[in-house]
């Protein structure tokens, strides 16, 4: 099935000038209706809002909530469990990625990244654009 | 007998009943010989000695004991000692005053240190500053990226060729902008770190100052600030939010550790490898 790029995507870092990056490379892929949040919290607010969403793109190293906790707590959700959830984050142990694997992660991306890596991992989770 | 090395005694209950076994330990090997019937010594002192030891065992669990009172049992323990000295006993006696000649002296040289400096000026001077360097460098990206953004506009008007090009230049300085999301993230490691040290150093202090310690003491104006801050660290989770439905995972906090040196990090294909092997 062809992905649909007028989805809502969700992207969450606690840097402002992350969220800037993330969203211009979305826009260069043709993505343009994106979502930011700060933080776990209030990601989880807008997922739980109502609105439909495609994809959330979000970093681990946040406060109060973590993209880690924000990850278990979308797939503990009925109504979310089943959302792509891509992490892009500066922790790059093996533990991270194994812990993040268990919660359910779709991929997982280390910063710093590039364009193709992000369309690269985009592509494992919602198939060919 | 295992030379004694000296080492910071804090007044913590558990170290201290570990230094009060060993104090039991000593006076039980100073005051029998070694077939462990007749006593060596016949000093009223050291009698005295084990009781103190014993009101002070009673004591541990419930009052933190000063730095005074271990120096004074020590002090003891060298008082009592007399007579003709064994090549053993010597040793014994030069480990134990030199346990005492440091805690002295490490006392003297906490007190020494202004506390007042280092929380109220160094330390918040230095954190300062780092954020400092924060805020610069996510304005001079936001800057960079305001340009980059004007020209991506551009870019429709140019001819395919030029298009092309400038669009891989843009993409080019969208990823180089993420260094400062990496650089804040080390930076807050490290102002975590001050904070850290900062904790331990009143902690230092509040242990190593004499009673009536003026000096040290009252600059530790804000103790409920130091606990608060030594309560966040050791609750782990740093105050995170997270729901019952999924949980508390104490062992989170272990998994925040922020950039990596470059010889420690995984590279994104060792994470692609490993997340390959879960399938």
């Amino acid at each position: 099935m062809a992905v649909d790029k007028n989805m809502r995507v969700l992207i969450v870092d606690d840097y402002k000038t992350m969220l800037r990056i993330i969203r211009n490379l979305l826009r260069q892929l043709g993505f343009n209706n994106i979502d930011e949040a700060t933080d776990g919290s209030s990601a989880l607010q807008q997922l739980r809002s109502g609105t439909q969403y495609g994809l959330v793109i979000s970093d681990w190293n946040m406060e109060p909530m973590t993209g880690l906790q924000l990850l278990r707590e979308v797939r503990a959700d009925a109504k979310l469990k089943a959302l792509p959830f891509i992490m892009v984050t500066a922790e790059s142990k093996s533990e991270n990625v194994i812990a993040a694997k268990e919660a359910g992660v779709s991929n997982y991306i280390v910063k710093p990244f590039n364009a193709e890596t992000l369309k690269a991992k985009m592509v494992s989770v919602l198939g060919d654009f | 007998m295992t030379p004694i090395t000296p080492h910071c005694q804090q007044s913590h209950p558990a170290q201290q009943g570990v230094f009060l076994k060993w104090g039991r330990a000593m006076a039980s090997q100073m005051t029998r010989a070694e077939d462990g019937r007749r006593p060596l010594h016949t000093n009223p002192l050291l009698d005295g000695f084990d009781e103190r030891l014993t009101a002070l065992a009673s004591r541990q669990e419930t009052v933190e004991m000063s730095v005074e009172a271990v120096a004074d049992v020590v002090q003891a323990l060298i008082g009592s000692l007399e007579g003709d000295l064994q090549a053993d006993d010597l040793h014994l006696y030069n480990e134990v005053e030199g346990l005492a000649d440091f805690i002295r002296s490490a006392r003297a040289e906490i007190v020494a240190i202004n506390p007042t400096d280092i929380r109220e000026e160094f330390l918040p001077t230095a954190a300062d500053e780092l954020d400092a360097i924060v805020q610069a460098t996510e304005q001079a990206t936001g800057a960079i990226m305001d340009v980059t953004e004007m020209i991506e506009d551009v870019i429709q008007r140019a001819t395919p060729e030029d298009a092309e090009t400038l669009q891989n230049a843009v993409t080019a300085i969208y990823e180089a902008c993420s260094f400062q999301d990496i650089t804040g993230q080390r930076i807050t490691k490290v102002v975590r770190m001050l904070k850290s040290i900062e904790v331990r150093v009143d902690a230092l202090v509040a242990a190593f100052a004499p009673k009536g310690g003026l000096r040290a003491a009252a600059l530790i104006t804000n103790e409920s600030t130091s606990q608060e801050a030594l309560n966040l660290q050791q609750a782990g989770n740093f105050g995170r939010t997270q729901s019952q439905a999924v949980g508390d995972r104490p062992d989170d906090n272990s998994l925040l550790n922020g950039p990596q040196a470059n010889g420690d990090a995984m590279g994104q294909d060792d994470i692609d490898a490993l997340l390959k092997s879960f399938d």
